[in-house]
């Protein structure tokens, strides 16, 4: 297995992170000896093209390096069947291609490969067969050579159910609420995440953003609400700029956001479901004086939402890490409606949800658009969004691949644009 | 047998679990006195007059932890916000610097005045060192547990070379004796600071000022907007950054507050007790790190740091009266090893429950 995140020990040399797993050969004897390996490990990555030094250490290594090295891991051990989880989300483009010459050397070796992918275009480069996963499910298993962007898309996004389809035309959009402005940023590791993507979101409009997971959804969904700087680019807010890489100026211009990562993000899991809910507030006039808090006022706010937004829980004091997480999303919906926002980012809002919960954040989503918000909704889940946005953006490896009108748009159309193909 | 995190925390056990540890080593330590000979509830008895009851014993007392109530609130109020202040020594010190050379400056001056300018210097000596550590951890990420921690030397050894390796304003040069036992400058009479006398009791100003200290600490955590950014801050930094905290000035505020506390120590140090620069008292006392003890007893909760302040000066003043030919001063250190391992060790079972299953 080469898992998606490396588990290898950075201190360490290469050859060292080799004798790691090693229970049978050299690494069973109490004394380390990885000089002893590191002529079996030049072998193997001579004879897979895994250009690594066996005397590296692994901090020293680029991500692309340390890849081989998990891979040379499993060689090493002779494994028979490799699983490759998402091995080139990491890689630039010319790595990929290296490691596309590997995976094929050790298929023409016996050995059965497993390369989980988004990518289409890769999965076609580099397959025998190819299976689709829906939903937990295995929709097909076709051949590669027989199959097409096309089909795949269909086969990922699967037949639509027209009962869900959002019905009303719904209302006319008002003014531009949201707007990007060709916005570049840096993802975690340092490379572009965001690349020239423009958007506008109007009031009382739900403007969906389809797309694979790591295609950019988070960075974009950050940048808007300034925990993500813009390395280039502008967005503003009811025709306004707001300051770049700013929390509280997105916060001030209007902007709220319900955060994928609920827990670690969306609010203090230690503190108190009362302290949640005003986590922003608390520097408004209706809770404050001057530096003081007004605890009564807190207190008395908190059992309002937990009353109005049902939230289940013995109490405005209990820490908020015990809530379901149905629970913790309607404390974070109702913290973020009750600042009057002018738009709103929610992304994935009804991950982890049961039916009801899910129920309840669309209905709120939509009760927020038809006060005249405007709503980016991010989703992965297709049906959600085709469900509730009046316009679909799909994001593909972070730029915006299409805009398509939510009411004529085609899953397979939508399916086809959010694997890359055109 | 397993040990499993409690769902809720009953607000009883933060009582019942230090008052059952503390009663347990009572019990340890009465074995420890047996097997060495001494009658385990006559020492006990003995042991709490020395501390409390006897004549002049809780003036004694006070002193011993006026100081550490200082230092105490200090690492209270930074590690709060997971900020990990361990140079509460030297900011001590920087403050019984700053604090002794305005006592020194405004000799003349009428005694509030001399007061308020080395309660304020010695504060602000104590804020400027930790700011040090403070800015270093907002804007470059740099551990604070070891730059404040190196600090501590620093400021030690700066402290030693006024006294004995300089001619510093700060040493008495005075006479012979002075020049052959280096020793810092006497305050004048008027830089000494007032106390009362209540019931026989000597409440020095420093240790008013510490519970002064304690309620607005209090207050500042609790109620206020400042307190509450803290809060968020310490439980999830990610939280605050989306609440639109920010985070970096609050990193330097709230060292800069708990140095500030530190440096209070420092200067009442200097203006309560011993009215001069005095290093090697200073540095033996081990205010700070005994500080960082009394905040973890006392689970960051400031009303608790003074009392397990009192208990602990209580029981270092205890060791000093008692020791003696019959009862060697290691016996108390023993007991108070016993009591610090038994309450933090009691920590466990307030957060944790202890399951048997076979």
């Amino acid at each position: 297995m080469v898992h998606q995140h490396f588990r290898l020990v950075s201190p360490f040399t290469v050859a060292e992170n080799v004798v790691l797993g090693d229970h049978r050969g050299v690494g069973r004897s109490f004394v380390v000896r990885p000089r002893a390996i590191e002529a079996r490990v030049e072998e193997l990555s001579h004879r897979y093209g895994l250009a690594v030094a066996p005397r590296a250490r692994i901090w020293q290594l680029s991500v692309g390096e340390q890849q081989r090295v998990e891979i040379l891991k499993a060689l090493y051990q002779d494994a028979r069947i490799l699983i490759l989880d998402e091995p080139t989300a990491v890689l630039t483009p010319q790595e990929a291609g290296a490691l596309f010459e590997t995976i094929r050397a050790m298929a023409a070796d016996g050995r059965t490969i497993i390369f989980i992918s988004h990518k289409l275009h890769e999965v076609m480069a580099v397959a025998d067969r190819v299976t689709v996963l829906r939903r937990g499910q295995s929709v097909a298993t076709v051949p590669a050579a027989g199959a097409t962007p096309r089909s795949l898309a269909s086969l990922m996004v699967g037949h639509e159910i027209e009962a869900g389809r959002r019905q009303d035309g719904g209302s006319e959009p008002g003014a531009a609420v949201l707007e990007l402005e060709e916005v570049w940023a840096d993802g975690d590791r340092g490379v572009a995440a965001l690349r020239d993507v423009s958007l506008t979101v109007c009031a009382g409009e739900i403007v969906g953003v389809a797309g694979v997971a790591g295609n950019g959804q988070r960075e974009l969904a950050e940048t808007i609400v300034g925990m993500r700087p813009a390395t280039a680019g502008k967005v503003r807010v009811g025709g306004r700029g707001v300051r770049n890489g700013d929390p509280r100026a997105a916060i001030g211009a209007g902007v709220a956001y319900v955060p994928e990562d609920r827990l670690g993000t969306g609010v203090a899991p230690g503190l108190s479901v009362a302290s949640n809910v005003v986590l922003k507030a608390y520097r408004k006039p209706q809770v404050s004086l001057g530096p003081m808090l007004r605890m009564r006022r807190i207190r008395e706010l908190a059992e309002r939402v937990i009353e109005r937004y049902d939230v289940r829980t013995s109490g405005p004091n209990v820490p908020a890490w015990q809530l379901s997480g149905g629970n913790l999303q309607k404390v974070v919906l109702a913290r973020e409606f009750s600042g009057e926002p002018v738009a709103l980012v929610a992304a994935a809002p009804t991950r982890g949800l049961d039916v009801a919960g899910i129920e309840t954040v669309h209905s709120y989503l939509r009760d927020a658009a038809a006060r005249g918000v405007a709503v980016l909704l991010i989703s992965e889940d297709l049906d959600e969004i085709l469900m509730l946005a009046d316009r679909i953006a799909v994001m593909y490896e972070g730029a915006i691949a299409g805009e398509r009108d939510a009411r004529v748009a085609t899953v397979e159309e939508i399916g086809l644009l959010m694997a890359g193909g055109d | 047998m397993r040990i499993e995190r409690r769902l809720r925390q009953p607000w009883w056990l933060t009582v019942v679990v230090p008052v059952l540890s503390i009663a347990v080593a009572f019990i340890l330590s009465a074995f420890v006195l047996l097997l060495t000979g001494h009658p385990p509830l006559r020492s006990f008895h003995r042991l709490f007059d020395a501390a409390f009851t006897g004549n002049g014993a809780l003036s004694e007392t006070i002193v011993s932890a006026t100081p550490l109530i200082f230092t105490g609130l200090a690492a209270a109020v930074a590690f709060r916000m997971n900020l990990f202040n361990i140079g509460g020594e030297g900011q001590l010190f920087a403050g019984a610097i700053t604090g002794t050379t305005v006592g020194l400056l405004l000799a003349d001056s009428p005694s509030p005045l001399i007061f308020a300018a080395m309660i304020a210097a010695g504060a602000a000596g104590g804020a400027l060192l930790a700011a040090i550590p403070g800015i270093l951890r907002a804007f470059f990420s740099t551990n604070e547990i070891i730059t404040s921690l190196m600090l501590n030397y620093v400021v030690a050894l700066v402290l030693e070379y006024l006294i004995f390796d300089s001619h510093s304003y700060l040493r008495d040069t005075s006479g012979f004796e002075a020049s052959v036992f280096p020793q810092g400058k006497t305050l004048p009479e008027e830089a000494t600071w007032s106390s009362w006398t209540i019931h026989g009791v000597v409440l020095p100003l420093g240790f008013v000022l510490a519970i002064a200290v304690a309620v607005l600490v209090w207050v500042l955590y609790s109620r206020t907007r400042f307190g509450f950014e803290v809060q968020v801050i310490g439980d999830s930094p990610r939280a605050g950054r989306y609440a639109g905290m920010r985070t970096r000035r609050k990193i330097v505020a709230v060292m800069c507050l708990s140095g500030a506390i530190a440096g209070l120590g420092g200067a009442s140090q200097t203006g309560d007790f011993r009215h001069q620069l005095d290093p090697r008292g200073l540095r033996a006392a081990n205010y700070g790190y005994t500080g960082i003890v009394v905040a973890a007893l006392a689970r960051y909760n400031p009303f608790a740091v003074v009392l397990v302040a009192l208990l602990l000066g209580g029981l270092q003043n205890a060791g000093f009266t008692l020791q003696g030919a019959d009862f060697p001063a290691g016996l108390v250190g023993v007991m108070q090893g016993l009591i610090l391992f038994c309450a933090l060790g009691g920590e466990l079972f307030v957060r944790y429950r202890v399951r048997f299953a076979w």
